[in-house]
């Protein structure tokens, strides 16, 4: 699996998740500038956490205006995969890539914090290596991590099986004491509508490593790397 | 000669907090009357916070050196050698004042401030730590406090990246007007990497780097060393804006920039700005220094000379440079989208020179500067040692069960979970201890090494006796990277203390450096780098004296580190260290009597050795499944910390045959123990060894069940210990 990792200015989680992507997939990823248009060839392409241009306007609305953004929308548009942590979740929701908007969470506060994740969809290009309701634990780390979306918009997700994780407590219940940003129906990450395009705000490429006390993260990489193989 | 246009009066001076005998010795190093931007400039370099004046005499005393330690206090921040070429490069300092005045930005901009120490040493940041103290929890100024400083030092150190592994928080009436905000930083380096700010070479290009230049923060390190009094609020302009995002792009910039060679000295703008920094990179290499004011990138027209020199504007680099490289650097800061404009040269004359506008508007002596500064030998009376509290004189509990809950549930001993997830402590994906335990651990990347993280005093010991306090705080800091596994290193201080021109003042700062330093002799435990914070005080009200101790320590193998939380149902529990149930100063006394009297524990250095090594000794060997080292509340507050960290109860026995009453033995303090625990069969060997080398170790009891149950005293299930502990500071933070 070949991929690369989108370095705006202020990303800071770039190098986690390089280290899991190589961890899965035995190739160092590419590290591809905003300011660049074109992208290497590569399967996979991530864009990771942080606060990109200082999430001083919205969070990922700069970004999602950079340069780089028509060469990932192009990849995007073939059919290459796309994987947005965090912020990388908020830049392609300002990018259009995928539905619905991060708000500020409901504590009003900076979360960060072991969370479970119940896996609702086993059958994606990003989960397949979990079993389906699988409850795995991730850490989050935002500001804005509340998920929101029109009712119609939730209801085509919910439809068509695009929520892929949701917030959980330990026996896989969705309960709003699970839910650590009050967003709607507990969405921790989304599709788009072909499949290709995942954003979540957990992440998983800090719980990779057996020395990381928790490797329940490594199965959205080890899906890409199966995915991008079959 | 400098033309003058504006008269220096006497207010005019002590409004830069200069006294009288001090304007005098500039107007004889300088045979004439200072134009008002030099006398900024001596108002920078010589208040209390950039000179040390009170303060010098008595860290001379301190250990700084040891075969570890590659450079020591005096640059921006300590370098130890962590062995295969990599170095660790770390710092504490204060941010005490701007933080009171304005918690968010005073705290964010403190962190900043000391990540810059460290990467501008060519460090990338690894891990931060804060302690913090607040006032009374029912001041009515605590909370709103708590909530901008907690949310400024997330917001900053989260923007830029780097995990924060561990800290302190704490409640006192004594910092009712004065909180403490103490930020302490790490960063990775090899040995060979590592920049100075000592200038090198006359006619090389003095290059400004990051953000513009604005008024803000102007006199900030002049505010730090003053007192306050009801009118603080009012110094609000004298605080800095922190901008993450231009600290996340200067510190790529810069190690990118170190990269190319390019750099011969580098130093950041942090207290006094553009003086400090220019006078110390000059005065460092032995040579003058000539600045162009009109080449200061700013923010808005129109400031002054003055203003320039004096703005603590933040997220700015100076750095000397080799000229054939200028444009190479200049091209890795313009990719950044930060400013880079060549503002000076060094020169041969030592001489501080600064132009503005065609005009000379300085023009000092470098040296003097620096060198001249006045130091003080202040008068000091050592405080009355207290009197000795005898165990008879302490009453048991009337309700064991509540007692304990209430300890576990206090301001200061509950959880700090609504602190510690404010802030990423996961990014970099190298933390293998995470906080509250005894001490952050996060793994060298490409390593099986990790670094061990703690910041440690315990105010009311110093305050009680500081000696002993001091001593305590080194060694409390010593034992908790050890009940990791980790080597202990070396030190950064930050020493907080009231107004160093009482001589009761002096002496808790002389008592408590001369216990700092016994205990670092006596651990191989070196000072390498820190900050003295004086004149804590509001309408003469002193905090409780506290120099707070960040220490660092090293583990060959980060995979055997341990934490406090239990590991399995049956595993023996064993005491390590003497209890002879010392309540004075205790948690104890204070929380449920009311009572903070007597004197501290003492501290026996040679027996914190002893049983230190021996615990990480075991560590090492991975016989040792949870340790924890005991301090605040004693026995019974450790046993529940680890019950609660693990969701397992335990069952302790009362102690045989002992002469210490049961509730000193459950919530007495003595220093240099351990709770650790093993499987039976193990546990019984290390009985055996601990009894061969003369280490007490006593094994109290087993894991398992879901109570905490001892002797016939406490019974408490883990889920209630829990539900108590956690319920303090969320309910405080939530009420209005």
């Amino acid at each position: 699996m070949k991929s690369a990792v989108v370095v705006f200015p202020g990303i800071n989680r770039e190098r986690d998740m390089a280290k899991a992507l190589e961890l899965a997939s035995g190739v160092a990823p590419h590290m591809i500038w905003h300011a660049e248009t074109e992208l290497p060839d590569v399967d996979v392409v991530a864009v990771p956490g942080g606060f990109s241009y200082g999430d001083y306007l919205r969070c990922g609305a700069i970004a999602a205006r950079a340069p780089i953004m028509d060469a990932i929308h192009r990849h995007a548009a073939r059919g290459g995969y796309v994987i947005g942590v965090c912020n990388g979740f908020q830049i392609l929701t300002e990018a259009g890539l995928l539905p619905g908007a991060l708000l500020r969470n409901a504590s009003l506060k900076f979360a960060c914090k072991v969370v479970r994740l119940r896996v609702d969809n086993a059958d994606t290009a990003f989960s397949n290596a979990y079993a389906a309701g699988a409850v795995i634990r991730n850490p989050i780390a935002h500001g804005e991590g509340n998920y929101f979306a029109d009712a119609e918009t939730i209801a085509r997700l919910e439809g068509d099986g695009r929520v892929v994780f949701r917030y959980c407590d330990a026996a896989g219940e969705t309960t709003m004491a699970a839910d650590p940003n009050g967003s709607l129906n507990h969405i921790a990450g989304i599709l788009n509508e072909r499949g290709n395009v995942l954003g979540m705000m957990p992440h998983p490429e800090d719980f990779v490593e057996p020395l990381h006390g928790c490797t329940e993260g490594r199965g959205i990489f080890d899906s890409l790397v199966r995915a991008v193989a079959a | 000669m400098i033309p003058n246009d504006i008269k220096i009066t006497p207010e005019l001076v002590r409004d830069h907090g200069l006294k009288p005998d001090e304007y005098q010795r500039i107007l004889d190093l300088i045979g004439r009357e200072p134009t008002l931007t030099e006398l900024g400039i001596f108002s920078a370099m010589w208040n209390e916070h950039c000179s040390y004046k009170s303060s010098k005499k008595w860290l001379k005393t301190l250990p700084t050196t040891g075969p570890r330690v590659l450079v020591g206090p005096g640059e921006n921040a300590g370098v130890v050698d962590i062995g295969d070429g990599d170095v660790v490069v770390f710092k504490m300092e204060s941010h005490n004042h701007p933080s009171y005045i304005e918690p968010y930005q005073g705290a964010a901009t403190g962190v900043g401030g000391i990540l810059r120490d460290v990467f501008t040493m060519g460090a990338r940041p690894i891990a931060a730590m804060n302690a913090l103290r607040f006032g009374a929890p029912d001041h009515p100024r605590t909370r709103h406090i708590v909530n901008g400083v907690v949310a400024g030092v997330g917001g900053y150190g989260n923007s830029f990246g780097v995990p924060t592994v561990g800290g302190e928080v704490n409640f006192h009436p004594r910092y009712n007007g004065n909180c403490l905000v103490n930020a302490f930083a790490a960063g990775l380096a090899k040995a060979d990497g590592i920049f100075l700010s000592k200038a090198e070479g006359i006619g090389m290009p003095v290059v400004y780097l990051g953000s513009k230049t604005g008024r803000d923060g102007i006199h900030g390190a002049s505010m730090a060393s003053a007192e306050f009094d009801d009118n603080s609020e009012e110094k609000r302009p004298t605080v800095q804006v922190g901008d993450p995002f231009s600290e996340k792009l200067l510190l790529e910039a810069c190690l990118e920039l170190m990269q190319t060679g390019a750099v011969i000295a580098i130093q950041d703008m942090g207290a006094a700005g553009l003086t400090c920094s220019a006078v110390e990179m000059g005065a460092k290499g032995d040579l003058g220094l000539e600045l162009d004011l009109d080449k200061v990138p700013c923010r808005e027209p129109g400031m002054t000379a003055y203003e320039m020199m004096l703005s603590e504007s933040q997220e700015r680099m100076l750095m000397v440079l080799h000229p054939e490289k200028e444009a190479e650097a200049e091209a890795v800061f313009r990719k950044w989208g930060l400013d880079f404009a060549v503002v000076g040269r060094t020169t041969d004359t030592l001489r501080f020179v600064v132009r503005h506008q065609g005009e000379v508007m300085a023009d000092l002596p470098i040296k003097d500067l620096g060198d001249q500064a006045p130091e003080y030998d202040r008068p000091w009376i050592a405080p009355a040692k207290p009197a000795v509290i005898a165990v008879a004189e302490t009453e048991a509990p009337t309700d064991w069960n509540e007692a304990l809950l209430s300890l576990i549930g206090s301001p200061d001993l509950s959880s700090r979970r609504w602190v510690v997830e404010q802030y990423d402590h996961f990014i970099q994906g190298n933390t293998i201890q995470h906080p509250g335990g005894d001490a952050g651990v996060v793994r060298v990347e490409g390593s099986n090494k990790g670094l061990a993280f703690t910041c440690d005093v315990t105010p009311r010991y110093v305050e009680a006796d500081p000696f002993e306090g001091g001593k305590q705080a080194i060694a409390e800091a010593w034992r908790n990277l050890t009940a990791v596994g980790a080597t202990p290193l070396a030190v950064t201080d930050n020493l907080n203390f009231g107004n160093p021109e009482k001589p009761e003042i002096m002496g808790q700062f002389v008592g408590a450096i001369q216990g700092l330093g016994e205990a670092c002799r006596a651990l191989d435990f070196p000072i390498v780098s820190g900050n003295v914070s004086l004149y804590n005080e509001t309408n003469g009200q002193a905090i409780l004296p506290t120099p707070a101790i960040g220490g660092v320590g090293l583990l060959a193998d980060v995979s055997r580190s341990v934490g406090i939380g239990f590991r399995q149902d049956g595993d023996a529990i064993i005491l390590v260290g003497d209890t002879a149930g010392w309540l004075g100063q205790s948690i104890y006394l204070r929380e449920l009597f009311g009572r903070e009297d007597g004197a501290p524990p003492p501290v026996d250095l040679a027996v914190e050795k002893r049983n230190g090594d021996f615990v990480r000794k075991l560590i090492e060997d991975g016989r040792v499944g949870a340790v924890h080292d005991l301090s605040d509340g004693g026995l019974a507050v450790g046993l529940a910390e680890m019950a609660m960290a693990s969701g397992r109860g335990c069952r302790i026995a009362a102690p045989e045959r002992s002469a210490v009453p049961l509730h000193a033995f459950l919530f007495g303090e003595d220093q240099a123990r351990y709770v650790m625990t093993a499987s039976a069969g193990e546990a019984a060997h290390i009985l055996v060894q601990a009894a061969m080398g003369g280490v007490p170790a006593t094994m109290i009891g087993t894991v398992g069940g879901n109570e905490l149950t001892i002797a016939d005293r406490i019974a408490i299930s883990v889920d209630l210990l829990v539900k108590r502990h956690e319920d303090w500071f969320p309910r405080f933070m939530a009420a209005a």
